[in-house]
């Protein structure tokens, strides 16, 4: 028996580590990935939720999620190797103009 | 203390430590190695939760797919790591600031408003039989046809909108 409490600190805590990456590190790819830990940590509360009130609406919420996430990697992915082929290189303090 | 709260603690722990070493590591691919422990273990909790089904689709969609592509990108670009840069040296420790914050907020309001009455019970036998994965679906095509078709069309744009900013630089050529 596991108070539910629990997995919403971890979920929180998790999210605080990806909105930590997201705000210090420079690396496009490292924001990107601490996006998806964020997208995770509200993943778990979710499923977390779901569990105990035993529907299975958050389980189906959660594979929404998922899918968005893989939608967004998709594009973003391309999106990063677009712009390293027009400015040959991707530091996010040179991504400040929208011509390329 | 009963086991699964052993196994959520410890659980927990390797969650929070790969966390953090994704957000530390200086180098990409480590990164993106501790990720894919860290989804891993979430996959984990999604079973102790009883959702098998969410906890397969993590692994196959996101340490499958998504870190596969996340590796393949930064091996690609040979991102692995950047050189530091000086500009907006004041950033790093706002960001730390921020998210302190953050975490404090998260806290007062667990602490305040959460209900402490609510137990996750370990998943019974009924969770490995057809049953409850038929029962998943008939919700998902029933209660949530409309959602599972307009992710379709995301999905279709995201395919169409990747090919089209691959397209671009083949014709610069």
């Amino acid at each position: 028996m596991v108070p539910v409490n629990y997995y919403v600190i971890l979920s929180a805590i998790l999210f605080t580590i990806g909105a930590l990456g997201v705000l210090s590190r420079r690396n496009p790819l490292i924001i990107f990935m601490s996006i998806e830990l964020m997208l995770n940590s509200a993943n778990l509360a979710f499923v977390a939720f779901a569990s105990v009130y035993k529907t299975f609406s958050g389980q189906i919420f959660v594979f929404f999620v998922i899918a968005v996430a893989a939608a967004e990697v998709a594009v973003g992915l391309a999106l990063i190797v677009e712009i390293f082929k027009a400015k040959k290189n991707i530091n996010i303090d040179e991504m400040n103009s929208m011509k390329g | 203390m009963s086991s699964d709260l052993i196994v959520f603690l410890v659980l927990s722990l390797v969650a929070i430590a790969t966390a953090m070493g994704m957000l530390l590591s200086k180098n990409a691919v480590y990164s993106a190695l501790f990720l894919v422990l860290n989804f891993v273990t979430v996959a984990i909790f999604y079973l102790l939760l009883g959702a098998p089904f969410i906890a397969m689709a993590q692994i196959t969609v996101y340490a499958g797919a998504i870190m596969v592509l996340f590796l393949f990108v930064i091996m690609l670009l040979g991102a692995e790591s950047l050189a530091p840069t000086d500009s907006l040296p004041w950033q790093k420790p706002l960001a730390r600031l921020l998210s302190v914050v953050l975490a404090v907020e998260a806290a007062y309001l667990l602490l305040t408003r959460a209900s402490s009455n609510l137990v996750v019970s370990m998943p019974d036998a009924s969770l490995n039989s057809m049953d409850s994965l038929r029962e998943m679906a008939m919700a998902l095509f029933n209660s949530f046809l409309l959602p599972f078709e307009v992710t379709s069309i995301l999905l279709l744009v995201a395919l169409m909108g990747a090919i089209v900013l691959a397209h671009r630089e083949k014709e610069a050529k």
